[in-house]
Order: structure tokens, then C-alpha cells, then sequence
């Protein structure tokens, strides 16, 4: 299996939901190439639109489709996902509970050479904190083209976040995910990582980094962070008492600020918290950018480590 | 021309919705009089003889959409939708009360006969071109009707609906503009100006209609001529509005925005509603 782009996943899967589900629409906002529904938008012109570049107009005719019974994926990057719609996305979409997917390529860092105005790093912040919404960013493709099928099926509204550069396969294909369920992809006593979105591959190098050396870690892989797994998050604090949480994402308020919220509740387990350190980014390589933020595998390995040892 | 004996009977009926709006607003010592007053002939017009809808059945799919962009004039949608069998009478009692089905603001979860909710200004025309967008392709008869406040004609976000009508044809859409002139902070040319708006949305596509929106022969007119119109193009109504009409001491002030009125201002203000209604006289 190669490396894939998340952003393709979503691509195909709308595609073959589209022609299965005449009720699936693509709103486009003008960057439909890049975000990938060229397939789509050839095979089901009727389910297809394009507002042009005006992201809070394309939330509001998503709305207004929704109310007619149809189901549809507003298609942008995530920082005019999260940001520019933000409050259209609150208003007349999550306040009525409607059903339209947010779907956005450029999560975290991976427009990497498109510099800071272009990666995300708030999204899952802004996104979890309006009630009836889901927060979902899958591992790898096949888990993209799987977690698109999930939220055209669930009923309400949800926030999917890809990548735009390829990232390597985690899961074969044909796997099966459910939104709010986390995937163990390695069980281990000694201390849990739990990552999402294109940190999954690295929490895996890093488990194999500790095993080499006598620790083993389990991995999860919340790719749902609202609603998030507390029960999977739970059996870690249970299980190992230590936590790693690694993301694409600011430490602040993303997916390891969920995690140590359920582990505070726990009164007992220690956590890590490692992401986009509250800083803008830059254009460089995206693995430089992560680096910058303390986001490789080596650095997992060793927090880990740390905290097993600590 | 409208019939006149309609005329006459839309006309008073309109009078008696600002009497219940007002009525409203005074028990819940919070509302937006200014701009409901401003509304209230059209919404009559459209509930009372236009929009085809089922109120025992208000999600029937074929229905006419109604979207009050300008939600914080609610209590006259309200007024028109308990009148028109919506819900019970006794309930306009409870606007703005907890727990209540009439939220400050229209609630399309809570409300029967809401189609959206609304309340963010700028954002209720977008959901109306993808309503109307959902209509034309599954070639539904149904057509689309979207009230929006001068004020909101400040907030992008309508000019990307409007462009986008245009785009996909939306001759089963009506854009009706309630033109009072006044907005929170003073008038339009104050705030921002706004120009000539039928000059613009011809300009952007639009088959536009100027009118007095408080003139129910030309409201009634309007409508009809729509209804026949070739089509092809989304329709635009510029809707000639007085900011408080039909209260001498509410026409054209801006505080009565969003003031609920004392007893004494209530009792006079349904005096002269009531005088100006022919009504119980």
C-alpha cells in the first residue's frame, strides 16, 4: 500500500456516495481541485455546487438543503472551514442541528510551503466547543474514504479534517471505524499514546522505538475528538497510568485538551500534551514544522520514556 | 388589481398582528417593535393570501418556505403563524419565557411553521437560495420567499446569496426587502450607505419590483405579477417600509428598534392601532 493524501480518500468515497445517495451534495467554494471533488462533481453534476469563494454563503445553502432532506459535504480548507463559516456553521447549522458535513483539506501543517495563513491549527478548538457537532480527522486513506461513509450516515452535523500531502497507510482496506470509537492499534501495559490525523504513523514509530527498548505502549487512534472516547481514554488511565497524546493541532484546546479533561476526572493517571505549541507556523517541510513543535517520533519516544521512568 | 374587499380585510388584519405583536412584546418587556410594524403587511399578505402551506402539516415538503432573515422581528411571524393555526392563541403569551416555543429569536426546532432558524443578521438568504436550489432540482413547485432587513444589506455574506441566485436561476426565489431606512445605530446613509438597491440587484439579475410596503393593493399586485412572471430570473422586492408604522410615536425612531413600551405607551399605542385597523369600532 502507498502513501495517500487524506484529501483523496474524501475524494473517492464522495464520489461513490454521491452515485449511490442522490441526496449527497458537494458545496464547493472554488477549490474543489484541490480539495478533491472533480470526481464527484463529473459524476453527479446535479448533487453539485460551487458558491464561488464566499465560505459563510456555502454553510447557509448547505443549511437550506439540509432542510430539504438533502445531505450536504460544504467543501473548503480548514482554516476557512473552522474559521471563516465559523459562526454560520454555530447558527443555522449546529443550533438546528442540521444535517451538513464540514469537510476540510489543510488540516494542521500539511499545506506546509502555504505558510501559516493556510495550515490550521485551531479547528478542533472552535469546532468542539458548538454543541451537536462531530469532530472527526482520519489516519490515513483508507480510514478517510471509511470515516466519510460514517458521517454521511450519521444524522447531524460534522467537521472532517484531511490532509493535503500523502501520509503513509495504517489501516487495510475494507476497515471498518464508527465515529466516537477510538482504534487500538497496539496494546501495551507500560503507557498509552494516543494520537489522530497524520500523528497516528508517528505514535506507531514511536511504540516500536519503546518496544525496542522494553516498553510497550498501546496506541489509540482518536480519530473522533468530539465526541471523544471517554471510555477509551478511561481503560488507558486503567491500564498504563500514563499518558502520551500527539496531534496537528494546538496543545491548547485540541484533542489531548479532551483527553486530559476525562483524565482529570479520573483522579489518578499523568499525561503528556504534545502538538502545535500555541505558535503560528511558517513555509518550510512539513515534517520541519512538526519538528519545530517537538512533534517526531524520536521526541514521543522519549516523553514517553520520560514519563514511564519519571 | 387586488380584489378590495381582500384588500380591505388583509389590511385590518395586518393591524390586528401588530396589535398582537405589540401585546407581546409589552408582557415580555423585551421585543423588537419597530422593524415587526415595518413587516407586518407583507408578512399578512404572504400567510394570508400567498404562500401555499398546510399549517396542520407544517414540514409537508411541498410548502411554500418562508425565512425571516431578520429574526428579532418575530413576534409579528409569530402573531401571523398562531392566527394562521399554527399553534395555539394562549401560547403568544409566553415569547421569551423559558421554556417557551417562541424564542427571542425563531427556533425552527422548537417553533411549528419555522423553516429556519434565524438571528445572526446576513445569514437567512443563504438558506434560502439552498432551498430554492434544492427545489429546482428536484423540479419540487414549490417557491421560496426570504425577507431581509436594510441593515442586513451591510453584512457580505447577502451579496454572496444574491450572486449565487443569479448563478443557478433562481426564479422559483423571492428576495423581499423590508426598507425601513433605520437601523440600531441611526439610518441606513448614517450607518452604511446602501445606494440604489433595485439599481444593484438589476445589475446583479434580478427581476425587481419597487413598491409601498404598506400599500396591500400593490403587495397583493406584486405578488400576482410574480406569479405569472416568464421566470428565469430570482425576483427582488423593494419593499418601501416606515420603521414603527402604524404608532405615531414609534414611525420612524430609531430607539423603538428593540424597546418593549410602557403601560401608558402600550394603551396608546393600541389605541391608534386599533383606530387605524377599524378595529372594534
Amino acid at each position: 500500500m502507498s502513501w495517500k493524501a487524506t484529501r483523496d480518500g474524501f475524494g473517492d468515497s464522495i464520489a461513490r456516495l454521491g452515485l449511490e445517495d442522490k441526496r449527497i451534495y458537494v458545496v464547493d467554494a472554488d477549490i474543489g481541485k484541490s480539495c478533491k471533488t472533480g470526481a464527484f462533481m463529473k459524476s453527479c453534476p446535479d448533487q453539485y455546487l460551487n458558491v464561488g469563494i464566499a465560505e459563510q454563503n456555502a454553510a447557509g445553502v448547505a443549511a437550506g438543503l439540509a432542510t430539504c432532506g438533502k445531505i450536504p459535504f460544504v467543501v473548503t480548507y480548514a482554516t476557512f472551514g473552522s474559521m471563516r463559516m465559523g459562526e454560520q456553521i454555530r447558527q443555522v447549522i449546529c443550533y438546528p442541528n442540521l444535517n451538513v458535513k464540514i469537510a476540510c483539506s489543510h488540516g494542521g501543517v500539511t499545506p506546509a510551503n502555504d505558510g501559516a495563513t493556510h495550515q490550521c491549527i485551531e479547528d478542533y478548538g472552535i469546532m468542539c466547543a458548538i454543541p451537536n457537532m462531530h469532530v472527526v480527522m482520519p489516519a490515513d486513506y483508507e480510514s478517510a474514504v471509511a470515516l466519510v461513509e460514517e458521517a454521511a450516515k450519521l444524522e447531524g452535523p460534522v467537521y472532517l479534517r484531511f490532509t493535503r500531502d500523502a501520509v503513509p497507510p495504517v489501516y487495510p482496506e475494507g476497515a471498518k471505524f464508527e465515529i466516537g470509537k477510538a482504534v487500538w492499534l497496539r496494546e501495551g501495559d507500560d503507557v498509552a499514546l494516543i494520537a489522530n490525523g497524520d500523528t497516528v504513523h508517528i505514535a506507531l514509530e514511536a511504540a516500536e522505538i519503546l518496544h525496542a527498548e522494553g516498553i510497550e505502549a498501546t496506541v489509540l487512534d482518536m480519530h473522533t475528538v468530539k465526541p471523544l472516547d471517554r471510555e477509551a481514554v478511561e481503560a488507558c488511565v486503567e491500564r498504563c497510568g500514563k499518558i502520551v497524546t500527539v496531534e496537528d493541532h494546538n496543545i491548547i484546546n485540541g484533542m489531548g485538551a479532551q483527553v486530559a479533561c476525562v483524565v482529570a476526572q479520573c483522579g489518578k493517571g499523568k499525561m503528556k500534551i504534545m502538538g502545535i505549541q500555541d505558535q503560528f507556523g511558517m513555509s518550510a517541510p512539513y515534517e520541519r514544522l512538526l519538528a519545530m513543535n517537538g512533534v517526531t517520533k524520536e521526541q514521543v519516544a522519549e516523553e514517553a520514556r520520560a514519563l514511564v521512568k519519571g | 388589481m387586488a380584489d378590495i374587499e381582500k384588500q380591505r380585510k388583509l389590511e385590518k388584519m395586518a393591524y390586528e398582528l401588530r396589535m398582537t405583536a405589540l401585546t407581546m412584546i409589552y408582557e415580555a418587556q423585551s421585543g423588537h417593535p419597530g422593524g415587526a410594524f415595518s413587516a407586518a403587511d407583507l408578512i399578512t399578505a404572504l400567510y394570508f393570501d400567498e404562500l401555499n402551506v398546510d399549517p396542520a402539516n407544517p414540514k409537508w415538503e411541498m410548502r411554500d418556505r418562508f425565512i425571516l432573515s431578520k429574526g428579532h422581528v418575530c413576534p409579528i411571524l409569530y402573531a401571523a403563524l398562531s392566527r394562521k393555526g399554527y399553534f395555539p392563541e394562549a401560547v403568544l403569551h409566553t415569547l421569551r419565557q423559558e421554556g417557551s416555543i417562541l424564542q427571542g429569536h425563531p427556533d425552527m426546532k422548537k417553533c411549528p411553521g419555522i423553516d429556519i432558524s434565524s438571528g445572526s443578521l446576513g445569514q437567512g438568504l443563504s438558506v434560502a437560495v439552498g432551498m430554492a436550489i434544492a427545489g429546482k432540482r428536484d423540479q419540487a413547485p414549490y417557491r421560496v420567499f426570504a425577507m431581509i432587513g436594510d441593515g442586513e444589506l451591510d453584512e457580505g455574506q447577502i451579496w454572496e446569496a444574491i450572486m449565487t441566485a443569479n448563478k443557478y436561476h433562481l426564479d422559483n426565489l423571492c428576495v423581499i426587502l423590508d426598507h425601513n431606512g433605520l437601523q440600531v445605530d441611526g439610518t441606513n446613509d448614517q450607518v452604511m450607505p446602501h445606494l440604489d438597491v433595485c439599481e444593484k440587484l438589476r445589475a446583479f439579475g434580478y427581476d425587481v419590483y419597487d413598491i409601498d410596503g404598506h400599500d396591500m393593493g400593490q403587495i397583493l399586485d406584486t405578488f400576482e405579477a410574480i406569479r405569472r412572471s416568464e421566470g428565469g430570473k430570482p425576483v427582488f422586492i423593494n419593499a418601501r417600509t416606515v420603521k414603527g408604522k402604524g404608532v405615531s410615536f414609534m414611525e420612524g425612531v430609531p430607539v423603538w428598534h428593540g424597546q418593549a413600551p410602557n403601560t401608558q405607551q402600550y394603551e396608546e399605542a393600541m389605541k391608534e392601532l386599533a383606530v387605524k385597523g377599524g378595529i372594534g369600532a
